[in-house]
């Protein structure tokens, strides 16, 4: 075996540009697959940070009518907070949000919002929730840079709001932006305004009760409580990691058209080989080879093509591939286009696994290529071979 | 004998200028304006921010309870048709060729576009019964002389925590509504004008609603025919009449 291996990297290294022409090719495989993936990987990472730090946690609680893709069961999705859950509140590990709907008027225009409720002692979340503990003749609110862009809001205006208590009764009142915030979450952002959580329940005659908890603790053993439905992290973030493999299928045909492309040169690389080289295999097998050996030999020629790619790659492809991930890539597009968590600068991240997976991946499908065409020498008559015969 | 006249002339001139009650103000209207049953034909206009649409629709309404919509125009509303009993809305859209039945949060929502929402047009619970009213003064508009008179919910749950009516002293028919927020912000506000005799009644024939918080000039309501007391048959008032 390792003289058949010295063989055939005597062979590969012989046929000279043809085998750097494929090694290289194969090697812009290898590359492309770690940092396209290395993307997903990154962003699926940055998402999950941005999610925990801006919204969720370690998860949440919510009441069991609370659907966040249907605003009109805000009306109906509240209750006041447990008691069991009082310990945590108070040594801020766990925080209570309350939702509603209403509308703000900002030059006239009517537009639609989400009112949010929060602690502003709250440490939990990135939320600047501290800029609500604002003494100001209106209510001080919070908003997203998304929110303040849209509909044109500075820090220090104010603009009326309006809104419905429990009983559907008609309040309106000014609010006066304290803060506006920049984050990656769009779910915490467009089209939301965040406020005491106090003024919230007393806006809507809703002492102590609340929408959502998020608490900080995933480890802690949980279960549902009452009308509270217990979201872990995983059922949470279950979406981008929906959306990221969706993305994953449709990036992968892009780099197996250049996968294929590089292994169809090999391919033909092999088929010439042989076809070629008829002579040399009537000597190898005139010297006492087996068949199967000869096979094996043409085959781990092939597959060394991989390894030399990943050797090629790793000279150039280590330095691109860390410059990549400091310096990311811009995609253009805010979170708010997308709705999910994704920040306009997305920094790759590698894996072993990733780096494993993808050199298996390149050397498995080089090597099945490889050997595609080397079955042939095991059909093939020795003497007629010999001779230099076509067969 | 004098002394008789003095104070006969006395309690005459006392019941001359005595003001009603704002209840009885309220029952007054209520008496003016409300029919056994009425047939109206209207136009809505909606003026938006860049242009203004108008929809026309005959209405056949019975006491407070029963009321019976058919849109006629334009082309993208035409067959549209809306069924109110006592507090249930259904909506006929001839496209879909489904009745959906409106209710809950979705009662909230605007009417066609405009500044009412289906709430405003449910809401068919007597004023005294929700509202204490109180006279509060006179003012004159646009030549009439109305009384002023202002209402405080006294059930918790109604829109508006309280309204602002004036009404036509001589005519017995509200010129101008307004409805506040809890705080005591003005949201909407409601001109009537053209106030016409119909058989023996005042009513007006064109009302603009105004949400006073967004710009725009408001939802005009003209009323181009009003019919008292017809004949209206009761099958009109049945799911099955939304899809004929």
């Amino acid at each position: 075996m390792k003289l058949a291996i010295k063989l055939a990297f005597k062979n590969l290294i012989g046929a000279g540009l043809r085998t750097w022409l494929n090694v290289i090719v194969l090697s812009f495989s290898f590359v492309i697959i770690i940092a396209v993936k290395g993307i997903l990987v990154g962003w699926d990472r940055q998402a999950k940070n941005d999610m925990t730090e801006w919204e969720i946690g370690g998860g949440q609680y919510w009441h069991e009518d609370y659907d966040p893709y249907d605003a009109f069961t805000l009306e109906e999705s509240h209750a006041p907070v447990p008691g069991e859950f009082t310990p945590e509140i108070e040594q801020g590990d766990m925080v209570p949000v309350l939702m509603t709907r209403g509308t703000i008027y900002p030059q006239g225009r009517m537009q639609s919002i989400l009112i949010k409720g929060i602690d502003p002692e709250q440490t939990l979340l990135k939320l600047p929730t501290n800029k609500l503990d604002t003494a100001v003749a209106a209510i001080p609110a919070v908003i997203g840079s998304n929110m303040a862009k849209t509909k044109k809001l500075e820090i220090g205006d104010y603009i009326t709001m309006r809104w419905r208590d429990a009983n559907g009764t008609f309040d309106a009142a000014d609010i006066f932006i304290t803060g506006i915030f920049t984050t990656n979450v769009p779910t915490v952002d467009v089209s939301q305004v965040w406020i005491p959580l106090d003024s919230l329940q007393s806006m809507l005659l809703m002492p102590g009760e609340a929408t959502t908890l998020t608490f900080r603790n995933r480890e802690k053993a949980r279960q549902d409580t009452g009308e509270w439905k217990l979201m872990t992290f995983d059922e949470l973030v279950s979406d981008i990691e929906e959306m990221i493999k969706t993305k994953s299928v449709g990036q992968s045909i892009f780099y197996i058209i250049l996968l294929i492309l590089a292994l169809l040169a090999i391919f033909d690389t092999q088929v010439l080989s042989i076809f070629r080289r008829q002579k040399e295999i009537g000597t190898y097998i005139a010297l006492g080879y087996t068949r199967r050996g000869v096979v094996g030999l043409f085959t781990v020629e092939g597959a060394m093509h991989a390894i030399l790619a990943a050797l090629v790659g790793a000279v150039y492809g280590i330095p691109f591939l860390i410059w990549f991930a400091n310096k990311g890539i811009s995609l253009g597009v805010s979170s708010a286009d997308y709705g999910f968590a994704m920040a306009e600068t997305m920094y790759p991240a590698y894996s072993l696994g990733l780096i494993a997976g993808t050199t298996i991946l390149v050397l498995v499908a080089t090597t099945i290529v490889s050997y595609w065409p080397s079955r042939k020498i095991a059909k093939m008559n020795p003497t007629e071979a010999l001779r230099g015969k076509l067969q | 004998m004098k002394k008789v006249i003095v104070i006969l002339l006395s309690v005459f001139s006392v019941a001359a200028y005595a003001q009603p009650t704002a209840d009885e103000i309220i029952n007054r209207v209520d008496k003016n304006m409300s029919a056994e049953n009425q047939v109206v034909e209207s136009q809505m206009t909606i003026h938006g921010r860049r242009a203004s649409r108008t929809i026309t629709s005959v209405s056949y309404t019975v006491g407070d309870k029963k009321s019976f919509t058919e849109y006629l125009s334009p082309p993208r509303e035409e067959g549209t048709k809306m069924l109110k009993l006592e507090d249930q809305l259904w909506i006929y859209s001839p496209t879909t060729d489904r009745i959906i039945q409106i209710s809950g949060h979705m009662l909230r929502q605007s009417v066609m576009g405009s500044d009412l929402s289906y709430e405003d047009m449910m809401d068919d619970r007597k004023l005294t019964d929700v509202y204490s009213a109180e006279l509060t003064g006179n003012e004159e508009i646009d030549g009439r002389q109305t009384w002023v008179l202002e209402l405080e919910a006294t059930v918790p749950d109604i829109a508006y925590a309280s309204r602002k009516i004036w009404i036509d002293r001589e005519r017995y028919v509200p010129l101008k509504e307004e409805l506040f927020a809890k705080s005591g912000q003005l949201l909407k506000r409601s001109i009537m004008s053209d106030i016409t005799r119909v058989d023996g009644r005042w009513y007006p024939m064109v009302i603009v609603y105004k949400d006073m918080m967004k710009q725009g000039e408001g939802t005009e309501f003209k009323i181009t025919d009003i019919k008292f007391n017809q004949d209206i048959p009761e099958y009109i008032f049945s799911k099955a009449a939304l899809k004929q």
